[in-house]
C-alpha cells in the first residue's frame, strides 16, 4: 500500500501543498563514528529547509533516514503527525532527487516522470497528461521523448525534480543535486528548485555543503556540526547573529580580530561594538566580516594594504596590521580604485554585533 | 591535404584488416565447409545429396535427442536467470561484502573437471532419479551451476557499467517495493548482459557431451557421437545443423539487445 497525503492524521498542521515534518532525537551511528548524534529539527507545512555542513557532518545521513533508506539507531522521523520511523521507504511517499543522475536509462523523459505514477495505478492517460504538466513546469516540456543519455547533466537533474514531484509527495527531499553540475548551470537550476518550490508548495528538505546554495534557497539554513544541528534560522539572522563560533566561521568569511570584552561591548580596532549571546568574556577574537571593516585612507593609518582583489561591483581588500594580522575588507569597487598595494589605511568596525570566541 | 605517407599508411592498414578478416573468417569457416561438404556428399561417386539432412529430420532418436537439448538449453537460461539475477542485485545492494563470496563460488565449476563433477554428483542424481524421475532434463540442475562462470562474468560486466544502488533508490523512494525495483529497472538496464549469458548457456548446453553422457542421458552430443559410429555424414549434417542453430540464435539476441538500446546524444 502506498501512502498518500490524505492518508495521513488529517488534524496534523498542513501548509497549502506541504505536511510539518518533525524529527526528533536521531542518532545514527557506524561503529564508532557518530553520523548523527541526537538530531531533533521541525519543517513547517511548506518550507524549504536547507541542511549546511561539511563532508561527515551528518547531513545525507539525515536525510537518508527521512527518505526511509537507511535506519535510525534512536529517533523518530514524524511526517504530518503519523510516526514513519519504522514505514519501508517506498511506502513513505516522498520524492528524491539525488546527488548522482538517477534517471531510469532505459526510459523516456516522459517515461521516467510517469513512473512513480504507474506505481500509483493510474491510467495511463493521467500518467501522461500529469508527467507533461510536470515537464512544462521545470521546462522540459520539449524533451519528452528523449534518453537521460540525451540530455545535459543540468537537464537530467531537472527531470529527476519533475519525477519526485510528479507524484505529488509530502515531502521532497533534496542531497545535494547540484553538486555534479557546472557554475552557471547550478546557479540557474538553484533558482528554478526555489521558484518550482515556492509554485507548488511541497515541504522540502535540502542537503548541501556549499554555503552560498544555502543562503539562496532557503527559508531557514541548518548548520550541522559533528551530527548535530549547530543553529537553525533564516539565512539572514544566520549571516548576521551566528549562534556559535563553528557557525560564525563556517557561514560566510569572517575576520578573526583581537577583542577585550566588557559589560556586553567588545573593543575591536578602537570600535565599540555590542556582542553577540554566547560570546566569550574578556580577552578573544572577534568573527567580524569583510563588508563590517571600514576602510579609510590616511597617512597616519596604522594598517597597510596588502592586494585588492576586484569582484565586479564590490572588491575585496586585505590590509595589514603592525602585528601583522591580515584584514579584509569589502569596499565598493569605485572606492578601491584608489587603493594600490603599500598605502596606509585606518580600519574600523561597523556598530553591528560581533561574535567573540575565545583566543 | 594529408601527407602522401599518412595515406599510404592508411591503405595499408585497411588491407592488413581485410586480410587479418579473411584469415579469421577461413579459420572458423573452413571446418565448417568441410561438414558441409562431408554431409552432402555420397562417399562413393562424389555426387551430392541431402539425404543425410532429410535422415535427420526423419530420424526419431536424433528428433528426440534435439528436442531434449532444445529443453534443457531453454531451462537452463531460465534457471540461470531466475538464480543468478536476483542473487546478485540483491548482493551488490544490500550485502556489497558478499560479492567476492559469489564470484567465488559462481567460478568454482570452471575449476573443477566435468570428470570430477560427475563423479560428485552421481549420489545426488541418485536421489534426482527417486525424487522427480530419470528424465534427461534433470540435468538443468547440474548444467545451471556449470553455466555459472560464463554467466557470472556476462551479468558482472553489465551490472558493473550501472550505478544500482541510486537507480534502485531512486525507484524505491517512488513507490517501488524490491521486486519490481529488479524487474522494471535493473533488468532491462543489464539486458544485453542477460543475453549474453544466455548464449553462451544455450551454447554451452548444446555442446555438452561429458557429463550427459557419462550419467546416460540421450542429448544433442551424445546422439551425434553416437551416430558418427553408424552413419558419419548424419553426424556431421547435426553437428553442422547445431552450429547454424548457435549461430541463428546470436543473431537474433543481438538483434533484440539493439532494438532495446536507446541511441545516445
Amino acid at each position: 500500500m502506498t501512502i498518500r497525503p490524505h492518508d495521513l492524521d488529517p488534524d496534523a498542521d498542513r501548509g497549502a501543498g506541504g505536511l510539518a515534518v518533525e524529527l526528533t532525537g536521531l542518532r545514527r551511528h557506524y561503529g564508532d563514528v557518530h553520523a548523527l548524534a541526537g538530531l531533533d529539527l521541525h519543517l513547517d507545512p511548506g518550507e524549504l529547509v536547507v541542511l549546511l555542513g561539511s563532508s561527515g557532518c551528518g547531513k545525507t545521513t539525515a536525510l537518508r533516514i527521512v527518505a526511509g533508506l537507511e535506519r535510525q539507531d534512536a529517533g523518530t522521523v514524524r511526517v504530518g503527525g503519523r510516526d514513519l520511523s519504522h514505514v519501508p521507504a517506498n511506502k513513505r511517499d516522498m520524492g528524491m532527487v539525488f546527488q548522482a543522475y538517477s534517471l531510469f536509462p532505459h526510459l523516456t523523459v516522459l517515461d521516467n516522470v510517469a513512473f512513480g505514477l504507474k506505481l500509483r495505478g493510474q491510467s495511463r492517460a493521467q500518467r501522461r497528461q500529469r508527467a507533461g504538466d510536470v515537464l512544462d513546469l521545470v521546462g522540459l516540456g520539449e524533451q519528452k521523448a528523449r534518453y537521460a543519455n540525451q540530455l545535459s547533466g543540468g537537464q537530467q537533474q531537472r527531470v529527476a525534480l519533475a519525477r519526485a514531484l510528479a507524484i505529488e509527495p509530502s515531502v521532497l527531499l533534496l542531497d545535494e543535486p547540484l553538486s555534479a553540475l557546472d557554475a552557471k548551470v547550478r546557479v540557474q537550476l538553484r533558482e528554478e528548485i526555489r521558484r518550482v518550490q515556492v509554485e507548488v508548495g511541497t515541504t522540502t528538505l535540502f542537503v548541501t555543503h556549499d554555503q552560498e546554495e544555502a543562503l539562496a534557497v532557503a527559508d531557514r539554513v541548518g548548520v550541522m556540526n559533528e551530527g548535530r544541528l549547530e543553529q537553525i534560522a533564516t539565512p539572514a539572522q544566520l549571516y548576521a547573529a551566528p549562534a556559535t563560533p563553528f557557525v560564525g566561521e563556517f557561514v560566510g568569511l569572517s575576520n578573526r580580530l583581537p577583542a577585550t570584552v566588557e559589560g556586553g561591548h567588545a573593543h575591536v580596532l578602537g570600535t565599540r561594538v555590542p556582542v553577540l549571546p554566547g560570546s566569550a568574556s574578556g580577552s578573544g577574537l572577534a568573527l567580524v566580516r569583510p563588508e563590517s571593516v571600514q576602510l579609510t585612507l590616511d597617512e597616519q593609518g596604522s594598517a597597510r594594504v596588502a592586494t585588492v582583489a576586484f569582484l565586479g561591483p564590490l572588491s575585496r581588500v586585505t590590509a595589514t596590521l603592525p602585528d601583522g594580522t591580515d584584514v579584509v575588507a569589502q569596499v565598493r569597487s569605485a572606492d578601491a580604485v584608489e587603493l594600490t598595494a603599500g598605502q596606509r589605511v585606518r580600519l574600523q568596525v561597523s556598530p553591528a554585533p560581533v561574535l567573540v570566541v575565545g583566543a | 591535404m594529408s601527407a602522401p605517407g599518412a595515406g599510404a599508411g592508411a591503405v595499408a592498414w585497411r588491407i592488413s584488416r581485410v586480410l587479418l578478416l579473411l584469415a579469421f573468417a577461413g579459420f572458423f569457416l573452413l571446418p565448417l565447409v568441410a561438414l558441409l561438404d562431408f554431409s552432402t556428399k555420397v562417399p562413393s561417386t562424389g555426387d551430392r545429396t541431402a539425404q543425410p539432412w532429410r535422415d535427420l529430420l526423419a530420424d526419431e532418436q536424433m528428433s528426440s535427442a534435439i528436442t531434449t537439448s532444445l529443453l534443457l538449453a531453454g531451462l537452463t537460461v531460465v534457471g540461470m536467470v531466475l538464480l543468478l539475477v536476483p542473487t546478485m542485485v540483491w548482493v551488490r545492494l544490500r550485502v556489497p561484502r558478499a560479492n567476492r563470496l559469489v564470484e567465488f563460488l559462481c567460478l568454482l565449476p570452471l575449476t573443477i573437471p566435468a570428470l570430477v563433477i560427475v563423479v560428485g554428483i552421481k549420489n545426488v542424481y541418485a536421489w534426482v532419479d527417486y525424487l522427480i524421475g530419470d528424465s534427461a532434463l534433470t540435468l538443468t540442475f547440474v548444467y545451471v551451476v556449470l553455466v555459472l562462470p560464463y554467466a557470472y562474468r556476462s551479468l558482472d560486466a553489465a551490472l558493473s557499467g550501472l550505478d544500482t544502488t541510486t537507480l534502485s533508490e531512486a525507484a524505491r523512494s517512488l513507490g517501488a517495493g524490491w521486486g519490481t525495483v529488479i524487474v522494471r529497472v535493473i533488468v532491462p538496464n543489464i539486458w544485453s548482459g542477460v543475453l549474453s549469458a544466455a548464449f553462451i548457456s544455450v551454447a554451452l548446453v548444446l555442446g555438452e557431451y561429458t557429463i550427459s553422457s557419462l550419467l546416460h542421458y540421450d542429448t544433442l552430443p551424445v546422439a551425434i557421437v553416437m551416430l558418427s559410429k553408424s552413419d558419419a555424414p548424419m553426424s556431421m549434417a547435426a553437428a553442422l545443423g547445431s552450429l547454424i542453430f548457435a549461430a541463428l540464435l546470436l543473431l537474433v539476441l543481438g538483434a533484440l539487445d539493439r532494438r532495446r538500446r536507446p541511441t545516445g546524444r
